[in-house]
C-alpha cells in the first residue's frame, strides 16, 4: 500500500495523457495543512488553476487498481510480471549476483534490480545494507473509508474529478514525530497517520492509537461521518534520507525504489512513488548501457548513481538531507501547534473585554510553551534543514 | 483504542493465509525481554502479553516489517508469506 497521492510530471514524462486511461482516483486540485490541539484547528490552503489543469500536478491513486494498470503498460513493452513467484534469494556467481532463486527454480540474469521495498531482503542479501534502525523509520497505517461520492464532494466542496491533499500535525501524535492524512478518492477517503517507529516504541503507543486519537478529533470526525471502513493496511517508510540510503549497485546488482531508500520527507512533502519509478529508469539506463558493454561488472554500473544525481532523485535527498533530524523535533508536533492556536482563539474570541495587542497576545500564549531563544534556535535549524 | 478495535478493522481486510507459518518468535529469548518493542510496533496486534510470556499470531499480519526492525533482541525470524498468501489488498 502506499498513503495514495503522488506528484510532479514523473509519470507524465513516461505516458504522456496517462490520466486519460490510468486508473486515477482524483487530480489533487488543493492543499490544506492543518494544525491541531486536543479541541481546537487553524488551517491553511493553497489552490492555483494550473493544478485542475493537464498535467495537473497531482493525483489521488488507490494502488490495487493503479498497480495493474501499470504493470499492463510493462508488459506492452516486453517485460513479463511473473506475480506468482517471489524472490527468495541471490544466485551467485563468485562474488557476481548472476540471477535469483524464486519458488524452487533458479533464474539467471545479467543484472538483478531490488525493488522489493523497505524490508528488502535482496539488499540484504547482497550485503549492501546493515539492519535499519526504527529511528530512521516511519510507520504509516491507512484506512480507506467509503462515502457516497455526492456527500463525499459536498463535504470536501469538490465538483468533477477535482480532489485534495489534507495533511495534519498536532496534538494527536502525542509528541511522536510524525502526522496524518486525507486524501480524497472518487467515493472513499485515504485517511492514515505516519509515526516514527522507535517512538512509538519509546512512549509505548501503537500506531492505531494515534490514528483513532487523530479521528476523534471534532474538526476530523465530521469529514468522516456515516464512512464505512473498507480497509486497514500497514506500511513502513524510511524517512532519514541521504544518511540510510545503502550501497547502491555491485557487480551485477542495482537497488532502487524504497529499497534503496529513495524517499523524500520534509515535512510537508512526504514522496516515495515518483522516487521510485525515476530510480526504476536510471536503473534501467544502467543496464541498457552495461548491456551495450556486454559488462555487467561493479565498474560497468556505476553510472547508475550518476544517472540518480542528475535526476532530482539524489539532489533532492542532498538538497534535504538535514531534514530528517529536524523533524525530530518535539516542539513542530506539540507547543507550536498548541502555541498557534491558543493564538488564533486569543485573536478570534470575543468575551466583550477591551482588546490587547497581537503581540501581547502572543507573548501570553508563549509563556510556558516554548521560549524566544527556542524559536530562534527552531528557525535557524529550520533555514538548515528545509 | 483497545485491541478489539483492531480486530474489527483487520475483519475488513482480505486475506489468503498460508498454512505455512512467515513470522515466528524465539520464545526463549522473549521470555527474557523486558521492552517488548514489538507488542507496540506491531499495527495487527499480533503479539500478545499473556501473563509474562509473548505469544504471536501471524494470521492477521500486514507484512509492514515492523516487528523485525524494532526487535533488538533478533528474536523474530521474519519473511513475507510466500507468493500469493497473506494480505491481499483490495484498495492499497
Amino acid at each position: 500500500m502506499w498513503g495514495g497521492a503522488f506528484y510532479g510530471p514523473t509519470l507524465f514524462q513516461l505516458f504522456p495523457r496517462f490520466w486519460e486511461e490510468a486508473p486515477i482516483e482524483r487530480y489533487i486540485h488543493r492543499h490544506k495543512f492543518s494544525l491541531l490541539t486536543q479541541d481546537s484547528s487553524l488551517s491553511a490552503e493553497f489552490t492555483t488553476k494550473k493544478f485542475g489543469e493537464p498535467p495537473y500536478n497531482g493525483f489521488s491513486v488507490l494502488r490495487a487498481k493503479f498497480d495493474r494498470w501499470f504493470a499492463s503498460k510493462a508488459e506492452q513493452a516486453g517485460a513479463i510480471i511473473a506475480t506468482g513467484l517471489q524472490a527468495e534469494d541471490l544466485l551467485w556467481d563468485r562474488n557476481a549476483v548472476a540471477g535469483i532463486k524464486a519458488g524452487g527454480d533458479e533464474l539467471p540474469a545479467s543484472v538483478v534490480i531490488a525493488c522489493d521495498g523497505v524490508n528488502s531482503d535482496l539488499t540484504d542479501k547482497a550485503g549492501l545494507r546493515g539492519k535499519l534502525s526504527p529511528r530512521d523509520i516511519k510507520q504509516g497505517v491507512k484506512e480507506v473509508i467509503q462515502i457516497p461520492r455526492q456527500l463525499l464532494e459536498q463535504r470536501f466542496n469538490l465538483s468533477g474529478e477535482e480532489g485534495i491533499a489534507w495533511e495534519f500535525i498536532g496534538s494527536f501524535t502525542r509528541g511522536i514525530p510524525g502526522g496524518a492524512f486525507i486524501y480524497t478518492n472518487k467515493e472513499s477517503l485515504s485517511v492514515g497517520i505516519v509515526a516514527q517507529l522507535s517512538a512509538l516504541c519509546e512512549k509505548k503507543i501503537g500506531a492505531n492509537d494515534l490514528l483513532e486519537n487523530f479521528k476523534q478529533h471534532p474538526s476530523v470526525a465530521v469529514l468522516l461521518a456515516g464512512g464505512n471502513l473498507v480497509e486497514y493496511s500497514a506500511h513502513l517508510i524510511p524517512t532519514s534520507g541521504k544518511a540510510m540510503i545503502p550501497t547502491l549497485y555491485s557487480d551485477g546488482f542495482l537497488v532502487a525504489g524504497d529499497a534503496a531508500s529513495f524517499v523524500l520527507a520534509t515535512g510537508l512533502t512526504l514522496e516515495g512513488a515518483n522516487f521510485a519509478i525515476v530510480s526504476g529508469t536510471a536503473a534501467a539506463e544502467a543496464v541498457i548501457r552495461a548491456k551495450q558493454k556486454r559488462d555487467f561488472s561493479k565498474k560497468s554500473l556505476s553510472c547508475y548513481p550518476e544517472l540518480l544525481k542528475q535526476s532530482f532523485v539524489l539532489k533532492d535527498l542532498k538538497t534535504f538531507k538535514k531534514a530528517s533530524h529536524f523533524l525530530e523535533n518535539s516542539r513542530i508536533y506539540s507547543q507550536y501547534p498548541e502555541l498557534a492556536c491558543d493564538l488564533a482563539n486569543k485573536i478570534f474570541t470575543n468575551d466583550g473585554k477591551p482588546r490587547k495587542k497581537i503581540w501581547k497576545l502572543l507573548k501570553n500564549s508563549m509563556k510556558d510553551r516554548v521560549a524566544f531563544s527556542e524559536i530562534l534556535r527552531d528557525l535557524i535549524q529550520i533555514k538548515r534543514a528545509l | 483504542m483497545s485491541s478489539a478495535s483492531i480486530e474489527v478493522k483487520l475483519a475488513n481486510n482480505k486475506y489468503d493465509i498460508d498454512k505455512e507459518v512467515h513470522v515466528s518468535i524465539r520464545e526463549d529469548i522473549c521470555k527474557k525481554c523486558d521492552e517488548h518493542y514489538c507488542l507496540f510496533a506491531c499495527p495487527a496486534d499480533c503479539f500478545k502479553l499473556t501473563e509474562d510470556h509473548i505469544t504471536f499470531s501471524y494470521e492477521g499480519c500486514l507484512e509492514c516489517g515492523s516487528c523485525k526492525i524494532v526487535c533488538d533482541k533478533d528474536a523474530i525470524d521474519w519473511t513475507l508469506p510466500r507468493a500469493g498468501f497473506g494480505i491481499c489488498y483490495q484498495y492499497g
